[in-house]
């Protein structure tokens, strides 16, 4: 049980060729810009139709080049946040949160509101625009929109990238909870080393539209597959700490 | 004040308001397909419906007459079926502002919707809504300046419209003169003091129309 994707998409000078799965977990793509993170992502919430290979969701099969099935992203049970967050800028708070309630009745919807209201802390901003928020409150109502309606799985593209490092560090803690609240795997596309290394159960790390390394982010950190890898990893300046400063600095550190 | 300068006010208000009307509901959805959609010969159609906006209007009337004159394209199987034709009432003015007022609706919406950042698209696409709710719900709600200035574009550019609604309409006194083609009547016959009155008249509703158009702008945006 699980996703399991299998994504071959040529671009522009540009081509995506990855083959990985994961289970009830959170899994970090990591990589520098333009490694083909965001594609993945795309193709998975069906934003991008790949050239050939096969996107599967527990028993479901969202996509497949040879039995030619592409099922439109409306129909796939995906939640998105986009890197900008993308919340409507004409509708408030409340009316961005319940645009994500689509096939809900109009109790089932007020209910899940309020719902969404106390868990992302959103109390007495249901009225205000996305305009007058903050950056912390603004992530929270996109976590909110993209979990109204349960989906199997939430996908997170660079969605702290705009904050500042205190109120980033706030937030990872909350997709932490939150993920266990929901009990849902997540993946997050990240090009911070830090954040991939406090949050990730497995870490993937991309390069030049492949995939170079996969697995427990103490076993990448301990053992880089290459010396681009390991470049990479030193980028986010964990390296300039000794391996049991790493340690505590993990993902339990982080909870 | 003279009936005829009343008549020509009232028909140039009620063409106009007719053909926006129908600009706004054509423009927007044509609109939606040229920035929306990808088919063949999308380039061609975008050409031939912004045509009438570098065509001098006497071309387009031209064009009008041999594709809804009594012998024309569509006229003739119409005069054939109902025994009506189109040309010389008030209905012809309306068709006429309607083709040479539509590019500017065009242009302006399709402008504003594709400038509509495509991740609102695809987020309203991953929260489970169809290509229909996104467009009213999404697009056209973002779209809404460029759509609102194409409208008093439109409206504008149909109060003022003279060759196409000429060439088209004729210029029968109290049933197609509108106030352009009064007003250019009334010059050409050399009654200066009332053509006088009715551009003066013309020029202070036009503005006040206009001055109007930005004050409900700039409420409803």
């Amino acid at each position: 049980m699980g996703l399991s994707i299998s994504v071959h998409k040529k671009m522009d000078g540009f081509s995506l060729d990855v083959e990985w799965e994961m289970g009830n977990e959170l899994a970090v793509l990591v990589g520098y810009s333009g490694a083909g993170k965001s594609l993945t992502l795309q193709a998975i919430a069906g934003l991008m139709g790949p050239d050939e290979g096969n996107i599967r969701l527990n028993d479901c099969v969202y996509f497949d080049s040879t039995l030619k099935i592409n099922v439109p992203p409306q129909k796939r049970s995906f939640g998105y946040v986009f890197q900008d967050l993308a919340l409507f800028p004409h509708m408030t708070v409340n009316e961005n949160i319940l645009y994500g309630a689509k096939g809900l009745d109009k109790r089932e919807s007020g209910d899940a509101l309020r719902e969404m209201i106390s868990v992302f802390h959103l109390e007495r901003l249901g009225n205000n625009l996305p305009s007058e928020i903050s950056g912390g409150q603004k992530q929270r109502v996109a976590l909110a929109r993209a979990l109204i309606r349960r989906p199997q799985m939430l996908l997170l593209d660079e969605p702290f990238s705009a904050l500042d490092n205190p109120v980033r560090r706030e937030m990872r803690k909350f997709l932490l909870k939150i993920r266990s609240e929901f009990n849902m795997p997540v993946i997050l596309v990240t090009h911070d080393i830090s954040e991939a290394y406090t949050m990730a159960d497995t870490m993937i790390v991309y390069a030049g539209g492949r995939i170079v390394q996969t697995g427990p982010p103490s076993e990448v950190f301990n053992n880089p597959a290459s010396q681009e890898i390991e470049l990479l990893l030193k980028s986010g300046g964990l390296f300039n700490y000794p391996r049991i400063i790493l340690t505590a600095f993990s993902k339990k550190a982080a909870r | 004040m003279e009936n005829s300068i009343l008549f020509s006010l009232r028909l140039s208000l009620q063409v106009a308001a007719v053909s926006t009307v129908f600009i706004v509901l054509v423009g927007i959805i044509t609109a939606y397909v040229l920035a929306r959609k990808d088919f063949r010969g999308k380039e061609v159609v975008d050409m031939l419906l912004t045509l009438p906006m570098v065509l001098p209007p006497t071309v387009t009337g031209f064009y009008l007459i041999m594709l809804l004159g009594r012998n024309g394209l569509l006229g003739r199987p119409f005069y054939e079926l109902t025994g009506l034709s189109i040309m010389f009432t008030w209905y012809a003015a309306v068709i006429a502002s309607f083709v040479v007022a539509l590019p500017l609706m065009i242009k302006t919406s399709r402008a504003a919707m594709e400038s509509v950042d495509k991740n609102f698209i695809n987020a309203s696409y991953t929260l489970g809504r169809s290509e229909l709710e996104t467009a009213l719900k999404v697009i056209l709600p973002l779209s809404k300046k460029g759509i609102i200035a194409g409208a008093v574009l439109s409206f504008a550019r149909a109060m003022g419209e003279f060759g196409a609604t000429l060439m088209l309409a004729g210029n029968l006194p109290g049933k197609t003169d509108t106030m352009p083609i009064a007003i250019y009547s009334t010059a050409s016959s050399g009654e200066w003091s009332k053509a006088n009155v009715m551009v003066i008249l013309f020029t202070m509703l036009s503005g006040l129309f206009l001055y109007l158009s930005n004050k409900l702008g700039k409420r409803l945006i």
